[in-house]
């Protein structure tokens, strides 16, 4: 029986080759082993790097291990230990805080600096402020973080700039204070991600058709209309792309606050991403760090399906 | 329709081949047997013989000394060459028991040795030690790396691994600032200590400048030197060793915590002390941001070159004076229990600890304490330097048995996890010396008993 099913597809597949004289069936049928076929590099590349490490996750997630050692069965022990232990319930909260950091502040500034850039284009400012913008993209995350954290220091140039102008009351250590380090460390992510979405939502608005701005302004549209009824909701899918890159940046954020701030002081800025690099290679607990890796990648899909969902769906 | 139901059933076909791939495959890693290592019993002390031997070592980077050490070594021993790898201390600490499970080095340095003993990755050197007569040296120097084979509370038992000389921390001084406020010899007295701190205070100077940042809290070197100035080092010692029962809520602590607080309150500290880390502290203090700093005799050599003559150096005197107690701990380095050539790298430890030549550079290029027994050479050295007094303070302790070991390696997360933590939030005003103590002690019961 197997033989049977298998002579006729591998016939096919030696007839393929020799092109237009194979029936009309057969070469779909042939098709599709050989899309196979060309696929199976990358198959076997993504099943060994993404989904056998996915699948060892969950299995780590079951036990208690520490790398090494004997590793006895826990159930669901380390995902009840994530949502009740206070400190790990409290580096999933603190990244939900980021989301107004990462993904608010960019969309929005995004999208008000991209209209602005628009009506601009011509000019040389215009290209000028494109490259500013996307300069926090091209620099390597770890020298950002390094120069933020001069800027951010006691006798930085933010806390310079504030005594300057009257504001000497104010300056602190701004990412060694327990109330503003988590909002600092936000400020370096909106940093980094608004160019991106300036650039991508300007890249949205060359495609809006010009006569509709023309149309606008012939029934006495101003700026701020035009870009409410026709700019914002012609970028819905560009917005979208926006607040999901943002949202997962937000959630899996690592390597500024591993740099910036190490997730301290007190804890204030632990993040998930944080707090699994910790348990698994300094506290040497895989399951628990495993469990709060399922955890966040479930967290990141649930609030970024919903995301792609709605700004699909009228498109 | 019939497309939708296909994904649908893969989907749910991956979802089963996990839970039965997980399920089905036992848990991860060996099942740890006991070890039964107990250090073979060696009557011949071992050489590295005179066929070529080629060593590996994973050692820290940043630190000549190892390079100097090895160098000086296949010099005396032309037969031995070297492999070595080098890396940050954090990189090496995480990275620990995987090499020693899937590369074992013949020679590496270690961070706190209880976890790697309770998996059986070191070799017990208990054999070398006797033949090499290890166990007459001063027993304060060693007891930080002996345990019980298999696990079990540090201090007493198995060797399972060796220094290659012992740091000491203490209180640096910026002499040209402490003339400024009429300071001209180290406080004999915490209360000494204590009218320094005031009057360098009212003088405009920062009295301390001491990192806190990040994920390593340096205020644990102040507070375990006020512990030291209150209490004995034994109880300490106990707690970090893991001895049953022990606590580190005790009532000379608290007292040394609420000293620690009361400094924070009188604004002794450098204001961004939060968001500072080991490498601003050592430029503030070389720029002469400050007075004081806590820290240890790893720093003697960069502090003689960077500020030559102008530092100085003493350990936090107690209560009364008297007694010296501080936190000293060897540069560990041991062997990998599947190491290659162990009895060559025996042979090598030794010889650091008692070789002339290679005490001369455990001080001169390292600014430590030599190893070895108590009535070793000692290596000239330059009087006035911040060498000779850390040193000199290193024999002090030696002779006053006044060592303990640094509460932060109590377990492997005990400083990033608990002290850190609650060390930022005290001197943010946000914890109690009282509340900091029951929290890291809460937090040591369930790491100890996991």
């Amino acid at each position: 029986m197997a033989g049977a099913t298998l002579t006729p597809s591998a016939e096919r597949t030696e007839v393929r080759p020799k092109g237009a004289k194979a029936t009309g069936r057969a070469p779909r049928h042939g098709q599709r082993w050989i899309g196979w076929l060309f696929a199976a590099p990358a198959i076997a590349v993504y099943t060994v790097f993404v989904l056998a490490p996915m699948v060892q996750t969950v299995r780590y997630s079951f036990y208690q291990w520490d790398g090494i050692g004997s590793s006895p069965w826990v159930g669901f022990a380390n995902y009840v230990r994530v949502f009740t232990d206070p400190e790990l319930v409290g580096t999933i909260v603190h990244a939900f805080e980021l989301i107004v950091f990462f993904s608010g502040i960019p969309v929005l500034l995004g999208l008000a600096i991209a209209a602005t850039i628009r009506r601009i284009a011509t000019s040389r400012l215009a290209a000028v402020a494109r490259a500013v913008l996307f300069i926090p993209q091209v620099i390597p995350l770890v020298a950002a973080g390094i120069a933020w954290t001069w800027l951010l220091s006691s006798d930085g140039l933010v806390n310079q700039l504030l005594s300057a102008i009257g504001l000497g009351g104010v300056t602190r250590a701004w990412l060694g204070d327990f109330a503003t380090a988590l909002p600092a460390v936000g400020v370096i992510g909106a940093w980094v991600l608004l160019g991106l979405c300036t650039l991508l939502l300007l890249a949205g608005m060359s495609k809006i058709d010009p006569a509709l701005y023309e149309a606008g302004r012939l029934d006495g549209a101003g700026p701020l209309r035009e870009f409410f009824s026709i700019t914002v909701p012609n970028l819905r899918q560009e917005i979208g792309v926006c607040v999901t890159v943002t949202v997962i940046a937000a959630l899996a954020s690592f390597d500024i606050i591993y740099i910036a701030t190490q997730g301290g002081p007190g804890n204030t800025t632990m993040v998930p991403g944080l707090e699994i690099y910790y348990r698994a290679f300094v506290e040497r607990q895989v399951g628990v760090a495993s469990a709060l890796g399922v955890v966040l990648v479930v967290l990141v899909l649930v609030c970024v399906l919903p995301i792609q969902r709605l700004t699909r769906e009228e498109s | 329709m019939p497309r939708h139901s296909r994904y649908r059933r893969s989907a749910i076909g991956i979802v089963v081949l996990t839970a039965a791939l997980a399920a089905a495959c036992g848990g991860p890693g060996s099942s740890s047997t006991q070890s039964a290592d107990a250090g073979a019993v060696l009557t011949q002390k071992p050489t590295c013989g005179t066929d070529p031997v080629t060593l590996s070592g994973y050692f820290e980077t940043g630190f000549p000394m190892t390079k100097a050490l090895t160098d000086e070594f296949s010099k005396q021993f032309p037969n031995v060459k070297w492999d070595i790898r080098e890396d940050q201390f954090a990189v090496i600490t995480q990275n620990a028991p995987r090499m020693l499970a899937d590369d074992p080095p013949d020679l590496m340095r270690l961070p706190q040795v209880s976890e790697l003993v309770k998996d059986n990755l070191l070799r017990n050197l208990d054999g070398y030690a006797g033949v090499f007569g290890w166990n007459s040296w001063p027993a304060s120097q060693l007891e930080q790396l002996r345990m019980k084979p298999g696990g079990g509370a540090r201090g007493a038992g198995s060797l399972f691994a060796m220094g290659l000389n012992f740091s000491i921390t203490g209180v640096f001084y910026n002499k040209t600032l402490a003339a400024r406020i009429g300071m001209t010899t180290p406080p004999a007295t915490l209360v000494e200590f204590d009218a320094a701190l005031a009057k360098a205070k009212q003088a405009g100077i920062t009295p301390i400048v001491q990192f806190n940042g990040g994920a390593t809290g340096g205020f644990a070197f102040p507070l375990q030197n006020l512990m030291a100035a209150y209490g004995q080092p034994g109880p300490i010692n106990d707690w970090i060793f893991q001895k049953p029962g022990a606590t580190i809520d005790t009532p000379p602590n608290q007292k040394a915590a609420q000293h620690l607080q009361d400094w924070i309150k009188a604004g002794y500290f450098t204001a961004d002390a939060n968001a500072m880390d080991y490498a601003k502290m050592m430029s503030e203090f070389q720029a002469g941001g400050g007075l004081f700093m806590f820290n240890g005799d790893w720093e003697s050599g960069n502090l003689d070159k960077q500020m030559a003559g102008k530092v100085g150096f003493f350990p936090l005197p107690t209560e009364q004076g008297g007694k010296v107690v501080t936190m000293s701990a060897p540069l560990t380095v041991g062997i990998a229990a599947k190491a290659k050539h162990a009895d060559c790298a025996a042979f090598f430890l030794n010889w650091v600890a008692t070789n002339a030549d290679a005490r001369r550079i455990a001080v001169q290029v390292g600014g430590s304490h030599p190893m070895g027994p108590a009535d070793a050479p000692m290596p000239q050295i330059e009087q006035g330097t911040v060498t000779a007094a850390t040193l000199a303070a290193g024999a002090r302790i030696a002779q006053d048995n006044g060592a303990m070991d640094f509460i932060a390696n109590a377990t492997g997360s005990i400083y990033a996890k608990s002290w850190t933590p609650q060390l930022q939030k005290l001197f943010a005003g946000q914890q109690t010396p009282q509340g900091l103590l029951q929290s890291v002690q809460s937090d040591y019961k369930t790491q100890v008993g996991s």
